[in-house]
């Protein structure tokens, strides 16, 4: 090939002039087709973190747990046990193809999970789409929850938590956020590395085909345009993933394997490539013993192929046979299909001549860049809210019905009752009010999870947004009484070659830097996904963070809704007078307008561990942290989240001279409302002085209304059965 | 007694069984491979829920075609105690070895959430630890749960139905049920009484911790039944 030529299909496939030029320089000649592939699909920016590596350092990585970082997932280590977890997003097919595109993505993130050794016991999908009443979205949206339900059901890790939120931001580019967590005892953990001289490479699975190539350079690491993708994404195949998750287990007990790692984005490239660099070694593949699904497939074809359900394994020499008939037995293919070298090199055969030889290295080191960045105009227009701004509503019954049905704050129901969210017999607390709690068979401890982020407020302040969404995660963890632990990020951003995109993505990795360091929380593991636009423009910043908990006795875990009458109810925490970003002010005027709610992070900090103290005391009978909708999406959440809802008596009188609006409907952080035993109000008081969180008895529960006053004046007045059926109805799905 | 969980490939719900039967009532517990007819001198075949062969096509429409199947069916026409949790159920009547058929929820969906059932018939080896007419809740996770049975044997199925989806007091009305079965059917027993098909799962009901303990007494019942026979 020629260098002209060669430069052609480089940039055809998404690499730049300059990259090419790299290239030409590693080699030291001009690159085959096939190893201008490999590099195309390792140095995109999906696989290859070229805009985004240089801030990454920023996060911390050790905390109050010890940590752990594999390649592709990362954890914790509690007990004799490792707990890992990884969030992805897979906006870019779920867009093109919604329901095989979310099918995949959770494919994908499971077997980042099994590619460490765990075995994946839960799943969460953080989804954002454009508004329902919009055709395209709302089938962009069902097809995406099909598609969770299609995979997750039949693969059997149960799908236990999420968050679902509609903008107009997200039209034309939906996010889908999978989140996996598995455990295994510390000491079974694997790496991704090939090691050992003479030792096996063996591909396991399902056959390679055609479909996703250049998913990772050519769908995900672009903007999208006018023109189809569709072959580009993948197609999955549920059952193919249970088996391999039960046979690689299975495989890997046989302690003969030296190294394992799943091939999603980039496939074959990805997986010798990194496996190999990270073992300090080389590997030859010969192309014509991989197990294909189509005839004539081209040497670029089949090491760009992102088929899924495949896995790629080190196999110590001699044990190869015994690991392909574990495969086998569970109708999958296992074939040896190169093996280790001490060349440092991957290389490539087919039809017996050398169609790839690159040092593995340099294929694991793309370039890094930090082009200019600029604050974008808009945030100035946008952060000018003031209260005088709007008026007070008259009718407040009017507003919270309209409120708890709305698309982003009505129940979840509809929702999450299409997932399995109970296999594995491990779901102590069922989805519904954001944290879920899963036993360890055999353990007193257990592990809450969530997943968190408010986009508007990014989109008015990424810095503010970001640190919020990770104090909002650890508020939902500590309410049900679990320690945060650790946390997966995956940052959604638009193009990082525009300046005003790049400024919002550093911010908010500077937010989350700064939140996490405070709060001691290490990030373990995460995702960028970059191009997030379409020709109306970007999405709102989303980085999404995934937090894990550790509940140290399971049996004490406190849930959201009221379980009795003659509760007292008490809201810790100040109220601020903020409205800014909040649902309140987008639902009812219309006007999706800043400052968000400020993060204070020493309050937040204090009121994570006050919640953990009156949990672990046994002090609260429900506690449930305040965010979108304020206060009184907080009160009608735990009325009527029980199967029998239960009313309550609030008098906001106390909470100072403030607007009702704002005293209701106002998004400040660093809240909780907790109802406790009225002989138990005084430790909860003591316990709250002691940790400097302010404390106010509001009401009690009873009755079979939802009555809110201030003083004298009556605000509110509705039946808690008309606030459930307004609630579970409002996504009418 | 011996309990024996059959493991078809997507039988995600096996390892729930078996934590269930083995560490939660110390019972015997063995898992039995698809391709195996042996089934290892079982006392009692357990067939989970999950998605046998992935239930593209239909659920069950293939695991009846599997080695295993014919030796499961030769062990409940010889009265042996046999058990279809969800998906082991749908396999159970596309096999012939339960009368009926499924069809998709009325709604089309998938639909995982705790249901009441009402216990129609407590003379079964299944059942006998419950009261008759007793309101249980017990969680179901399907999307082809709609029991159909066409009518020249409905009269005879009717008398071998065990449990109904009902209200929280026992009401049996078309709206507590989630997924629009025939007569409202949750659970049939054969005509022998032998095998159980049930679509909700008792093995996610078998421990406080969960929320429900409901489910334990079927598997309870089961051995209470083995034990007083081996007595006689």
């Amino acid at each position: 090939m020629e260098v002209a030529n060669g430069l052609n299909v480089a940039r055809e496939l998404g690499l730049k002039e300059e990259e090419y030029e790299r290239i030409l320089a590693i080699l030291g000649r001009v690159p085959t087709p096939t190893e201008i592939a490999m590099f195309s699909v390792e140095w995109s920016e999906h696989c290859g973190y070229l805009h985004s590596r240089r801030w990454l350092e920023l996060l911390p990585r050790e905390g109050e747990f010890s940590p752990l970082r594999g390649e592709d997932a990362g954890g914790i280590v509690y007990d004799d046990l490792a707990v890992v977890f990884k969030m992805e997003s897979h906006n870019h097919p779920s867009q093109v193809e919604p329901r095989q595109g979310a099918a995949t993505g959770i494919g994908g993130v499971i077997r980042d999970i099994l590619g460490s050794g765990a075995r994946p016991i839960a799943c969460l999908d953080s989804l954002h789409f454009g508004p329902r009443e919009d055709e395209r979205s709302l089938y962009v949206f069902r097809g995406v929850v099909e598609g969770v339900a299609f995979y997750g059901n039949c693969v059997g890790v149960p799908t236990v938590a999420g968050e679902l939120y509609f903008y107009p931001a997200f039209r034309g580019n939906c996010l889908i956020n999978v989140m996996c967590l598995g455990i295994a005892p510390r000491e079974k953990l694997t790496q991704a590395k090939a090691q050992g001289e003479g030792n096996y490479i063996v591909y396991v699975g399902n056959k390679t085909g055609r479909d996703g190539i250049g998913g990772c350079s050519i769908l995900a690491s672009q903007e999208f345009g006018a023109e189809e993708r569709r072959p580009s994404v993948q197609i999955g195949d549920p059952l193919a993933e249970k088996c391999l998750i039960e046979a690689t287990l299975e495989a890997l007990d046989t302690g003969h394997i030296v190294g394992i790692k799943d091939m999603g984005a980039a496939g074959l490239t990805c997986s010798t490539s990194e496996m190999a660099a990270s073992g300090g070694s080389g590997v030859e593949i010969d192309l014509d013993l991989v197990p294909l699904r189509e005839e004539g497939m081209e040497p670029w074809e089949i090491m760009m192929s992102e088929s899924q359900e495949r896995m790629l394994l080190c196999v110590r020499r001699g044990y190869e046979e015994e690991i392909i008939q574990i495969f086998r037995k569970w109708g999958l293919e296992g074939e040896v299909i190169g093996e280790v070298k001490d060349t440092g090199r991957v290389t490539i055969k087919w039809r017996g001549e050398v169609v790839a030889d690159i040092p593995a290295l340099e294929l694991t080191r793309p370039p890094v860049y930090t082009p200019p960045r600029e604050r974008p105009l808009y945030l100035d227009e946008v952060n000018n809210f003031s209260l005088e701004d709007v008026s007070p509503p008259l009718n407040y019954e009017e507003v919270l019905l309209r409120m708890v049905s709305s698309e982003n704050l009505s129940s979840r129901r509809p929702i999450f009752e299409q997932y399995d969210h109970m296999a594995g017999i491990n779901t102590v607390l069922l989805p519904g009010s954001g944290t879920v709690v899963l036993r360890v068979k055999g353990k007193k401890w257990g592990i809450a999870v969530t997943s968190d982020c408010n986009p508007l407020y990014c989109y008015l302040s990424p810095r503010e947004g970001a640190k919020m969404a990770v104090a909002e995660a650890a508020r939902n963890l500590s309410a049900c009484g679990a320690r945060p632990a650790g946390v997966t990020d995956c940052l959604n951003f638009g193009s990082p070659e525009k300046p005003d995109r790049y400024w919002q993505f550093v911010e908010a990795v500077e937010g989350l830097s700064e939140a996490c360091r405070f709060f001691g929380i290490p990030v373990v593991s995460g995702n960028v996904s970059f191009y997030n636009e379409n020709p109306e423009g970007a999405i709102f910043p989303t980085p999404t963070i995934g937090m894990v908990g550790i509940i140290e006795e399971v049996e004490k875990v406190v849930s959201a809704g009221f379980g009795e009458d003659d509760l007292i109810l008490v809201l810790l925490g100040e109220t601020k007078e903020e409205l800014g970003g909040s649902e309140y002010l987008r639902i009812i005027h219309n006007r999706e307008e800043g400052p968000p709610p400020r993060v204070d992070l020493e309050g937040e900090k204090n009121l994570q561990e006050l919640l953990i103290t009156l949990a672990e005391e046994e002090i609260v009978s429900s506690a449930i942290d305040l965010s979108e909708g304020g206060l009184a999406l907080a009160l009608v959440e735990s009325s009527v989240t029980e199967e029998n809802p239960r009313g309550v008596i609030v008098d906001l009188e106390c909470l100072g001279d403030m607007r009702e609006d704002v005293l209701l409907f106002g998004e400040s952080g660093g809240r909780a409302l907790v109802s406790v035993k009225g002989e138990l109000l005084n430790s909860l008081q003591r316990l709250a002085q002691e940790q400097n969180v302010p404390c106010q008895v509001i009401g009690k529960t009873g009755g079979e209304k939802l009555v809110i006053k201030k003083g004298g004046k009556s605000l509110i007045s509705l039946s808690v059965e008309e606030l459930k059926n307004r609630w579970e109805g409002g996504l009418g799905e | 007694m011996k309990f024996g969980i059959v493991v078809f490939p997507g039988s995600d719900c096996g390892y729930d069984c078996h934590h269930v039967l083995s560490q939660v009532l110390e019972a015997e517990t063995v898992f039995i491979w698809h391709g195996d007819k042996n089934l290892k001198n079982c006392d009692c075949v357990v067939l989970p829920g999950g998605f046998s062969y992935g239930d593209y096509l239909r659920a069950g429409a293939l695991a009846r075609f599997s080695p295993v199947m014919e030796a499961v069916k030769e062990f409940a026409e010889n009265g042996g105690l046999v058990i279809g949790i969800c998906n082991g159920f749908q396999v159970l009547t596309e096999a012939g070895i339960l009368p009926g058929a499924f069809l998709p929820n009325r709604g089309g969906r998938f639909i995982c959430r705790h249901v009441y059932l009402r216990v129609e018939n407590n003379q079964t080896p299944f059942t006998l630890l419950f009261a008759p007419g007793e309101v249980i809740k017990i969680p179901i996770a399907h999307q082809q749960g709609n029991f159909f049975i066409d009518s020249p044997h409905q009269e005879e199925v009717k008398k071998h139905i065990v449990f109904r989806y009902c209200g929280p007091q026992g009401e049996i009305d078309s709206r507590y049920n989630p997924n629009g079965s025939w007569e409202n059917v949750a659970g049939i027993v054969s005509r022998e009484g032998n095998i159980l098909g049930i679509m909700p799962h008792p093995e996610r009901a078998a421990e406080e911790i969960l929320g429900s303990e409901d489910g334990r007494r079927v598997f309870l019942s089961v051995i209470k039944w083995w034990e007083d026979k081996k007595w006689k």
